[in-house]
């Protein structure tokens, strides 16, 4: 009988097999990528779409930071300043030809011209920049031959505003003696009367009443009388029984001490004021509007980046609320399949069969006074636009749910749960989140258009939107272009660069489907 | 295959019943609108409203409102824009403006894009290929408005050479009505262009590399008639529906084009419907436009099964 060996093995009887000897298997030397990581390798190959990411991460931070860095806010409105081109004062004043608030007046003549240069003259700001063409009419006139001259003018249009006539209360009143006092800034000008004005016409009471008139004219129509020497001769009041209350500020150069300052009104006073320096009276610095200002007077690159942050902000929340209810259907019916997955579609078939124009519509007129303007304007985005990301990832189910490791997981006792969002989804990750990001656009487009049609009216709450800037700025589009300009070109490059992003990321993570759209 | 576009039919005429049906509730649930007093149109409007049951329940009201438009082809009467008038003749005077610019936004917009789509393709992973793809990229990002400011400020205001907004009248083929169309025409014609373009490319790239195209060279075809007699016809399976479906939607138009250039069609007709709240038209126009909506959809789906023989049409996959 053979001795048993297996009876008594005692701990120090093993030993191990390769002690002195070494695995011939060589270690991997490289680290191991996972799905995401080999994703962002492909994606960073493609330059175009990283170019498209940069220009969002630029975007993003004007939309950020454009209403923090402007003095302005939405709010700030200014009833004069409407639709004015870009001008910083520090730029304008190299004379670059940018960001010099300039406008083009075609066909000036000789007469509009010298009230250009009268403006200029008494505020001490032409707002004459440069005389790009003269044109010569030649006419006879009772048989004579006379020769006419019109002028293509380019003005800088905030000065171009000059001296306006405004009523102010009598405190208003003293408060801008006191900034005069204080900064040496001539906001207040002395008033003029017509009788001063047209001192050859008999009767002043058809005459315009054109507060930049403030020299005396040979004609009703306006034309300057000159003196010896071609200058302006100043048609300033000094009546004393016209005024009101004591002028104890500084005066313009030309003045004697005797001009006036104010007519009086019942109540208050009426007075004649540049407007450029009342700005800065009223803002504490001069207009600087880098893309000008909007039909309201708004600047338009803090009206920009908040319609921006709105835009972004929007389009975010409702990818996002988007994908996870039709990740959560699409995911019930691809795993089921069956009688629910056809009901289910059934239902989808019928929301998706109404225009959007029509949803957000009947939302605005049955939610918006129940809940505000925003919640169902969100509300409209999400009945109908979650339907997209259900059938991508109901096909997504189709396709995993028959595959061996989810037969393995449900004979491991897995429930359906823990196999849909466990096993499966993560499957379809890649393509949800590159759906995602192709989503954005989408909301930001149709938004646009909606607030651009004035369907919603979204100004009350969250002060502006792109749309509603566009369709202002379309409105105006031949006097002021750059208006429509600047919100035009934030949602194109915004749009053309998400949709970039978008399809490199999808390319990057189904490397199969690269090249076969767009 | 008959028996599938039947079967497609009735599905479409539940889903729009179902459609009609929501639309129509959420609507006369509003208040309606107030009527001016002392206008004439008032007192039919008035009556029209007590003979569509406004102050009976709402499943009455539907019943009378289909059994109008079945028995009478009658839509109703605006009760706000256009008081007294009937929704439906309103509708049809408004139709050939739309048709018309939409029409000549096609036939525009098909040849160059499937050209454009046949040269990028052949020219594949060349620069000319990446230039096409990349502009026809942009140009399907930027909305239609941004192109309508574009040729609006530079064509029409700049060089004059386009009038402003679309001429008013009737006459619809006169040689002015063409020209003053041309800008919404190609506001529009923009987008299908490179949506034709896209389409194209991505078909005709994927039928080039595929076993039959090696097959037509090896057995002696020139490059060229393998192209056109192979490659070509086999992307047509794509192409063909398409442009089936945006014939169907020619109908339905483009809001925002309509209303920069004033083109009096049915979109400028349903907006103003909307922010004048005119809920008769309302009704009527979404109906409209649903049907509009579902049917190019099944105009697609169908096409394809007659184009191609090789898909069966209603098939489980």
């Amino acid at each position: 009988m053979e001795k048993n060996t297996n009876e008594h093995i005692t701990p120090d009887m093993f030993e191990f097999a390769q002690k002195d000897t070494f695995l011939h298997d060589e270690k991997l030397k490289t680290k191991a990528r996972g799905y995401f990581a080999d994703a962002l390798l492909r994606f960073k190959k493609n330059k175009s779409s990283v170019v498209a990411a940069w220009i969002i991460g630029f975007l993003i931070l004007f939309a950020i930071f454009s209403p923090i860095i402007s003095p302005y806010s939405v709010n700030d409105k200014d009833v004069v300043y409407t639709n004015y081109p870009p001008y910083i004062p520090s730029i304008a004043e190299k004379n670059i030809g940018m960001f010099d608030g300039s406008y083009t007046l075609n066909s000036q003549n000789e007469l509009q011209l010298a009230s250009l240069r009268a403006i200029g003259q008494e505020t001490g700001m032409d707002p004459v920049i440069e005389i790009l063409e003269t044109y010569e009419t030649h006419q006879k006139f009772r048989g004579q031959d006379r020769v006419t001259y019109s002028y293509r003018v380019k003005v800088n249009s905030y000065f171009m505003e000059g001296v306006r006539t405004m009523v102010l209360s009598y405190e208003e009143y003293e408060k801008i003696q006191q900034f005069q006092n204080e900064t040496g800034i001539q906001v207040l000008y002395p008033v003029v009367e017509k009788a001063d004005i047209y001192v050859k016409a008999k009767d002043t009471s058809t005459a315009t009443d054109n507060p930049n008139i403030w020299y005396q004219c040979e004609d009703l129509k306006g034309t300057p009388l000159l003196d010896a020497d071609g200058n302006f001769i100043p048609a300033y009041s000094s009546n004393p029984d016209k005024t009101y209350g004591e002028y104890h500020s500084q005066r313009i150069a030309s003045d004697p001490g005797t001009y006036i300052y104010n007519i009086a009104k019942s109540g208050s006073v009426q007075v004649r004021l540049c407007y450029y320096n009342y700005y800065i009276y009223k803002n504490g610095h001069e207009p600087s509007y880098v893309m000008g200002t909007d039909i309201m007077g708004r600047d338009l690159f803090c009206a920009i980046g908040t319609g921006a942050r709105f835009s972004l902000i929007f389009a975010v929340v409702v990818s996002a609320i988007n994908l996870t209810l039709g990740a959560i259907y699409g995911a019930i019916q691809g795993y089921y399949g069956g009688t629910i997955d056809m009901v289910l579609d059934r239902i989808s078939d019928v929301l998706s069969g109404v225009p959007f124009i029509v949803v957000a519509t009947l939302f605005q007129l049955h939610l918006a006074q129940k809940v505000g303007v925003l919640v169902s304007f969100l509300f409209a985005f999400v009945m109908t636009g979650w339907i997209g990301m259900a059938a991508l990832t109901r096909k997504q189910f189709y396709r995993f749910k028959g595959q061996e490791y989810v037969l393995a997981a449900k004979t491991l006792g897995a429930s359906d749960k823990r196999l849909m969002f466990k096993h499966i989804f993560p499957n379809s990750l890649g393509t949800i989140i590159t759906s995602c990001v192709l989503v954005i656009p989408g909301v930001i487009s149709s938004e646009t258009s909606l607030t651009y049609l004035g369907i919603v009216n979204l100004s009350s709450v969250v002060g502006t939107c792109i749309g509603e800037l566009m369709s202002q700025g379309q409105a105006a589009m031949t006097t002021s272009p750059h208006a429509m300009l600047f919100p035009s070109l934030f949602v194109s490059l915004l749009l053309i660069s998400f949709n970039l992003f978008g399809n490199g990321l999808r390319d990057a993570f189904n490397p199969s489907t690269r090249g076969t759209e767009g | 295959m008959v028996k599938y576009a039947l079967k497609r039919f009735a599905l479409m005429l539940m889903t729009l019943f179902i459609i009609t049906a929501i639309c129509f509730v959420l609507i006369r649930l509003l208040p309606p609108v107030q009527l001016p007093l002392g206008d004439p149109h008032t007192e039919v409007v008035e009556a029209r409203r007590e003979a569509l049951g406004y102050n009976r329940p709402i499943l009455v009201q539907f019943g009378l409102y289909l059994k109008a438009i079945f028995t009478r082809g009658d839509w109703g009467i605006s009760d706000k824009l256009y008081l007294g008038q009937d929704v439906l003749k309103l509708f049809i005077s408004k139709l050939p403006a739309t048709m018309l610019v939409n029409l000549y936004s096609i036939i525009f917009s098909i040849p160059i894009g499937i050209a454009l789509g046949v040269f990028a393709a052949l020219k594949k992973n060349t620069w000319i290929d990446h230039a096409i793809s990349t502009l026809t990229m942009v140009v399907i990002s930027v909305p239609s408005f941004v192109y309508a400011f574009l040729l609006q400020y530079f064509l029409s205001y700049k060089i004059s050479l386009f009038p402003f907004l679309m001429k008013g009248g009737t006459d619809y083929f006169s040689w002015s009505m063409f020209v003053s169309m041309l800008p919404a025409v190609m506001s529009l014609s923009f987008g299908s262009i490179a949506g034709f373009t896209r389409t194209t490319r991505a078909e005709l790239t994927e039928v080039l590399t595929s076993e039959f195209m090696l097959l037509a060279r090896t057995k002696g075809l020139t490059k060229r008639q393998a192209t056109v007699r192979h490659a070509f016809k086999n992307c047509m399976v794509v192409i063909v529906p398409a442009i089936f479906g945006s014939f169907v939607g020619i109908l339905g138009g483009s809001f925002i084009i309509e209303k920069i250039f004033s083109v009096p069609g049915v979109g400028s007709l349903y907006i103003n419907s909307i922010n004048g709240r005119d809920y008769p038209l309302f009704m009527m126009l979404t109906v409209f436009y649903t049907t509009i909506g579902l049917a190019s959809g099944i105009v697609v789906d169908i096409s394809y099964g007659f184009i191609d023989p090789r898909i069966r049409m209603g098939s489980k996959k």
